[in-house]
């Protein structure tokens, strides 16, 4: 599990997807019987495509597709995706990068494990969190043991609905000092996050003062990620005064940039060494307050060697991160599970097991999950390995090979050829509970035919964070 | 046409409404489009023998005036992009106008090949089948994906031809 670990703020990417959510889980719950299951059978047998799917969205759905093109948002940087041949499609929202005109997809995926690629991800949603309530509530709102960070130390951790413990969103939460916190939400998740934080911190609020909480939404930044075996030694000379080989996976740094020309940024970024493509690399949150061009100039700094650094889109994010063994929301988790369900027990702090002490939302229905997961989950989140063939995507019904009547025992949740492993077809699912062991051979149905599958560990592809030497 | 073809075209006015620099369009551009309709054209006075379908098949109908290929247009090949798996349909298979007679998987998509006309499929094309990337390659001749027996060489009539097509996928762009 711990290779999931990563599973950083990148799920957001792409996670623009209630719409998919509810026809797919909605219709099909991840958490119900088998007998539910076999019910909603029909609902995903092929899907009835006409060539149209290449199109923007490829096999990702994008809850903003069903709004009115005009009412796109473009980041900070939509003027640099245009110029550099970028295919806009709608993305949360947001008019983002699918890929650009001078690497295919595939090639991009495969630049982004050999060098280094640039991915514009400033729709997701920063936030700034502080004063003396601070650490409480997130401690309330999330699982996590974010009394145990470090200042500049950040963990992968996820937003839990009072009750029933659902995950509402994941996100990666940094500690900048003791009662000072910075984290990134998914763009598709935006007006339930807004909502569910407002009102957590108005119940703080009440019962602490108005002056406990000051939480501020950083829409003003933008926020790029810089992913590949080469980006430390790309970034490296555009932060002379700071050493890059001291910072670690899961920590960040406030860094001043230099130009060219000897100048330097007007501020400070917020530099994390993390991402969600199961490779070496930054994120880079920028500011505009003092200099609205920074993003621009920022990223157009970062490109300037071609040989190494390529801008890459959406697409190459979506294969990327799957191979890595990371979860999409809106696709491989949603409300509908808890933690355990969607097999992130780890993402529960160890020190916040104790079912006497824990007061996390959701914690009397997550902690018992934790406990005995064969006893309380009836279904398990793994990976899948399918023969040569058509790829198993979300949606695609898992099945019993020995069962003649072929009852539904899993539904896949993400799935396409992998890049990286030569184009064996690999997926991430659901599968019934005590047959999610690895090896286990079960079926899945893509376009009418059974496939054979088998129950894989994750990652595909080994992540490289960079860690200290033990 | 088909409601598959219907909820085809906002997708791909969607996916179109990018103009892509010339670089891009550079790696999908066999020349085998316009040649090989002409030659047909030419051979042929009395059919036009290549024809299109709204959905960006294409089918050119042999000189026996019974078997015909089917394929992607390049204009789909290159939409699609990396081509990682063609699924062929089986010897024999009867299919209806409209109906799927293949598939095309890039790493991000699932499409179905529509057989533009009915007919009994006699074989799939099996070079795709270790080397699905030549869809890419030459996706208006020798990587047809089927051939089949059609039932009526009058439906190709109700077909888009060439020029057609062409108006059809600038009308998609714009």
């Amino acid at each position: 599990m711990s290779s999931l670990r990563p599973a950083s703020r990148g799920f957001r990417l792409l996670a623009s997807k209630p719409v998919s959510r509810s026809s797919t889980l909605l219709s099909q719950p991840l958490i119900a019987s088998p007998r539910v299951l076999r019910s909603a059978h029909t609902a995903t047998t092929r899907p009835r495509l006409a060539i149209a799917p290449l199109s923007a969205n490829g096999g990702l759905r994008y809850a903003s597709s069903m709004s009115p093109a005009g009412s796109l948002k473009q980041t900070q940087l939509h003027d640099v995706h245009v110029a550099r041949g970028a295919k806009m499609v709608p993305f949360a929202g947001f008019s983002m990068p699918l890929q650009y005109s001078d690497l295919s997809h595939v090639e991009s995926h495969h630049w982004t494990r050999e060098k280094a690629s640039l991915f514009d991800v400033s729709h997701m949603v920063q936030h700034h969190l502080s004063g003396p309530g601070a650490l409480d509530l997130l401690m309330k709102i999330t699982p996590s043991s974010l009394d145990k960070l470090n200042p500049n130390q950040s963990t992968l951790s996820c937003l839990l609905e009072d009750g029933t413990g659902g995950i509402l969103d994941d996100t990666v939460i940094t500690r900048l000092s003791s009662d000072t916190f910075y984290f990134v939400t998914n763009a598709g998740r935006r007006a339930e996050d807004l909502a569910f934080l407002q009102a957590e911190i108005d119940i703080y609020r009440s019962t602490h003062g108005p002056e406990s909480i000051t939480w501020d939404v950083l829409d003003d930044r933008a926020l790029v990620a810089l992913q590949g075996p080469l980006a430390a030694a790309v970034l490296q000379p555009l932060v002379k005064d700071s050493d890059l080989s001291t910072l670690y996976f899961g920590n960040c740094r406030s860094l001043t940039l230099t130009f060219p020309d000897g100048t330097t940024s007007a501020e400070p970024l917020l530099v994390s060494r993390t991402g969600y493509t199961g490779e070496d690399g930054f994120e880079i949150s920028i500011p505009t307050a003092k200099d609205s061009s920074l993003p621009r100039r920022v990223t157009e700094l970062l490109l300037s060697n071609p040989e190494q650094v390529r801008l890459a889109g959406l697409a190459a994010r979506d294969s990327l991160r799957l191979e890595a063994g990371m979860c999409l929301y809106g696709s491989d988790i949603s409300t509908s599970q808890t933690p355990s369900a969607a097999s992130l027990s780890w993402l529960v702090g160890k020190d916040r097991r104790d079912p006497a002490t824990a007061n996390f939302n959701g914690a009397a229905t997550i902690l018992p999950q934790v406990a005995s997961p064969a006893k309380t989950l009836s279904q398990r989140r793994v990976g899948f390995t399918i023969e040569k063939g058509s790829p198993a995507r979300e949606g695609a019904v898992i099945v019993d090979m020995n069962d003649e009547s072929r009852a539904q025992i899993g539904v896949i949740t993400s799935g396409l050829p992998s890049p990286s492993l030569g184009g064996v077809n690999i997926a991430m699912g659901y599968i019934k509970n005590g047959l999610h062991k690895k090896g286990t051979e079960v079926g899945v149905i893509v376009r009418n035919k059974v496939r054979k599958a088998t129950v894989t560990g994750m990652p595909w592809v080994e992540s490289k964070f960079y860690r200290p030497k033990a | 046409m088909s409601a598959l073809a219907s909820s085809f075209r906002p997708m791909a006015s969607r996916f179109l409404a990018q103009k892509l620099p010339l670089s891009a369009v550079r790696r999908a551009t066999p020349v085998s489009f316009p040649r090989g309709s002409v030659r047909s054209f030419s051979q042929s006075p009395f059919w036009q023998l290549k024809k299109y379908t709204e959905s960006h098949e294409w089918i050119e109908l042999a000189d026996n005036g019974k078997t015909a290929k089917i394929g992607i247009t390049t204009y789909a090949a290159h939409s699609l992009g990396d081509v990682v798996y063609v699924e062929l349909p089986a010897e024999g298979l009867e299919v209806a106008a409209h109906e799927p007679v293949g598939a095309v998987e890039s790493v991000k998509s699932a499409s179905d090949v529509l057989s533009p006309v009915s007919g009994t499929v006699v074989r799939g094309n099996s070079v795709l089948d270790d080397q699905a990337k030549f869809i890419n390659q030459s996706p208006e001749d020798e990587a047809w994906i089927a051939e089949i027996e059609v039932n009526d060489p009058a439906e190709l009539d109700a077909l888009f031809d060439e020029a057609a097509y062409k108006k059809h996928i600038e009308a998609e762009d714009h």
